[in-house]
């Protein structure tokens, strides 16, 4: 099993017919992921490269598709937009690619998808991942985003018969983290980029508490950064709830304060936010620390017993 | 971005939030003549100069002075713009001081912390005030956190108004000063919203002792201020955009972020190139803990050209302490063979006089070791890293090696 996606989520992408989405698409195809269509104002009605259907608007994409998850590659000035319009075609799992999205404009996703209702005046349940984040991928069966598929060991097919969760602020150290995991055998149910910036969709407790319920996950991996207080609060929702090993890994133990280390929200500030923090806090709920970025997999593979 | 507390006192006036009176001035002669002009137009018998940098902590370093007279104004300013300031936030070295504002300074019965900042665990702006104004509010935060009050503010509604009256009366205000001040939290919370701000603090927030003109109650009023907005909301700011001061920023990090890459110059000796936010902070992290440490934090991004990426490469040798170079690259967007290239002009160009390690892995890796293995030739200093401890390893001694020689 796996979390979010699997074989038969079926995906749209917003902003299909611009070169990342376009790009991605056909590299989301290539790895095998159902993708059904896409959406760009204007271009509706049209075929893309790949001869999957082009959409004016994301309710006539889902009314025509069937599909149940989204990735967008829309510019950052109308992402925030994207996001509601897949929101409100009832679109279950929204994945926000884009960098550089106003913090206000995920301020006020998040309150509209917090209290939302759809046309029926049922409110169903929407989970948004990132933005400024590289997607989610269910090894051999779904990828949703940018990350390099061959990386990755599908749980199923894994030498140790062990499979993780990985969950990650980062992009390329989540790819470090799984190939370190490949390389020892050990595969991965699914991974997910939560993104870089301040205000996101789902944390890290949100991706714990559906790792923590599914039979096949046996650990988690979860790397966060400086920045905020999501690592303090997973380690308080760790403690008092995931019975299995969680291995974590926090960067920027070296970061100066008040600088913005690339990401939007790795910045220590106002007092809150250093690494020492959170890697006290995730020590104290039992977690498995991670002191080098280099030993994300052997550390996985002690926790897992397997050396 | 940043802007000076000049340009911040602007922006409050525009919303409405009284500001004390003040003038900008860029040599000793004009603080003279500003404080000159201030008490001819405001009667004023004392002023404040005041450094115009965007460090924080200006008082400690000695970049605000209280003076009595215009000779008092010309003589404190000159001297201030004469050296680099130094307050706990510039590093040793300092930061150069172009202008100094010249601002009336008032009597003062209370002080007030009052600002605007992003919660992020809530997803929406918070105010934040407190009795105890005039200090740092993380200070406050550490030694007495019950003293401080925080409200959230919805993101499309704002703030409402029973939401500052709360505050001004648990603040302990009373009477007309209750009204002034809920007028100015919600003017801020306004200007929070409009300007895509990340920070927007009034500290201090002030209560000026009842006076001849005003008998019953004193004025509420804003002395200081601080703001900063969000870089990713500029597009929308044309105005905000021309309040950046290029001048207030490490020349190497303006020429890295005209290239498209993030650069931000730390004290060590080893310079990285990395892709990737996190991984790039890692690397940093790897490096310290083989006992080095990183001279900066370099993140090439994912859609960087080899000309970025060969500047980039120029930007980290120019840094006169780098004694070494990692590069650690997880190609997933970013290609390994532009990486390569990039390593292959840059020696061409720039050459590596110092040890270079590049560890590289993912997208099109077998391409870039194909390059790097033809090019050997011209890289006599570089090694290859099989993995991360690898690479940290022989950066770490490769320079140590070379402080021995």
């Amino acid at each position: 099993m796996s979390i979010l996606v699997d074989k038969n989520t079926r995906v749209l992408c917003q902003g299909i017919t611009g070169s990342a989405g376009a790009f991605h698409t056909k590299g989301c195809l290539d790895y095998g992921t159902k993708m059904v269509g896409g959406i760009t104002p204007g271009k509706g009605g049209t075929k893309d490269a790949n001869g999957l259907p082009v959409f004016n608007t994301c309710d006539e994409a889902v009314r025509t598709t069937g599909a149940n998850a989204t990735m967008i590659f829309v510019p950052p000035a109308f992402a925030a937009d994207a996001v509601l319009e897949a929101a409100d075609a009832d679109i279950e799992l929204i994945v926000c690619i884009t960098e550089g999205i106003p913090v206000l404009d995920m301020m006020r996703v998040k309150r509209a998808l917090h209290g939302r209702c759809t046309h029926a005046g049922k409110s169903k349940k929407v989970r948004l991942i990132g933005p400024n984040c590289p997607g989610v991928i269910t090894p051999g069966a779904c990828k949703i985003g940018i990350m390099p598929g061959y990386i990755h060991q599908p749980a199923d097919q894994a030498p140790t018969k062990k499979a993780v969760g990985i969950i990650s602020r980062s992009g390329t150290l989540t790819y470090e983290a799984v190939w370190q995991c490949s390389t020892r055998g050990i595969g991965q149910t699914t991974c997910v980029g939560i993104g870089g910036d301040p205000v996101r969709g789902m944390d890290f407790i949100d991706c714990l508490e559906l790792f923590n319920a599914d039979p096949d996950t046996h650990g988690i991996l979860m790397i966060g950064e400086i920045g905020g207080t999501d690592e303090e609060r997973a380690a308080g929702y760790i403690q008092a709830n995931v019975r299995k090993p969680v291995v974590a890994f926090i960067a920027g133990r070296t970061a100066p304060p008040g600088r913005r280390m690339g990401h939007a929200g790795a910045i220590i500030s106002g007092g809150e936010g250093s690494a020492e923090t959170k890697i006290a806090a995730l020590r104290r709920a039992g977690c498995h620390l991670s002191e080098s970025p280099a030993d994300l997999g052997a550390t996985m593979a002690r926790a897992l017993g397997l050396s | 971005m940043k802007i000076h507390e000049y340009q911040a006192r602007e922006l409050l006036a525009k919303f409405g939030v009284p500001v004390t009176a003040s003038v900008l001035a860029h040599s000793g002669e004009e603080a003279a003549e500003a404080f000159d002009r201030l008490r001819g137009d405001h009667g004023i018998k004392m002023a404040v100069v005041k450094a115009q940098v965007h460090a924080g902590g200006r008082g400690k370093g000695g970049g605000v002075k209280l003076v009595k007279s215009a000779e008092e104004a010309r003589a404190v300013a000159t001297h201030m713009l004469s050296k680099p300031l130094v307050t706990p936030q510039t590093g040793p070295e300092g930061v150069p001081v172009k202008k100094v504002l010249v601002a009336e300074a008032v009597d003062i019965a209370k002080e007030y912390y009052l600002g605007i900042a992003v919660d992020r665990s809530k997803g929406c702006p918070v105010l934040i005030a407190s009795s105890e104004g005039g200090v740092e509010i993380e200070t406050v935060a550490e030694e007495n956190p019950e003293a401080i009050l925080r409200e959230p503010i919805h993101p499309t509604e704002g703030l409402q108004p029973y939401q500052a009256r709360k505050v001004a009366y648990r603040l302990g205000m009373a009477g007309k000063q209750v009204g002034q001040a809920t007028q100015i939290m919600a003017q801020l919370a306004k200007l929070f919203l409009a300007c895509d701000a990340s920070l927007a603090e009034i500290n201090p927030l002030v209560v000026t002792p009842a006076t001849e003109t005003h008998p019953a109650e004193g004025r509420v009023l804003a002395i200081d201020a601080k703001m900063n907005f969000d870089d990713n909301g500029l597009f929308r700011h044309e105005d905000l955009k021309a309040l950046a001061d290029p001048a207030e920023e490490n020349p190497a990090e303006r020429r890295a972020s005209a290239h498209g890459l993030s650069y931000i110059k730390l004290d060590g000796n080893i310079g990285c190139l990395v892709n990737g936010a996190g991984l790039a902070m890692a690397t940093m992290d790897l490096i310290k803990l083989h006992g080095a440490e990183p001279a900066n934090f370099l993140d090439v991004g994912g859609s960087a050209s080899e000309e970025a990426v060969t500047e980039a490469f120029r930007i980290i040798l120019d840094d006169p302490h780098v004694e070494g170079v990692l590069v650690n690259i997880f190609g997933g967007i970013m290609k390994c063979d532009i990486i390569a290239r990039a390593v292959v002009s840059a020696a061409e160009h720039v050459g590596f006089q110092v040890p270079l390690v590049v560890r590289l892995e993912g997208t099109n890796v077998e391409q870039a070791r194909q390059i790097l293995q033809r090019a050997k030739a011209q890289l006599p200093t570089m090694q290859v890293g099989t993995d991360l401890t690898d690479a940290a390893k022989k950066i770490t001694t490769g320079v140590k090696a070379v402080d021995v020689a």
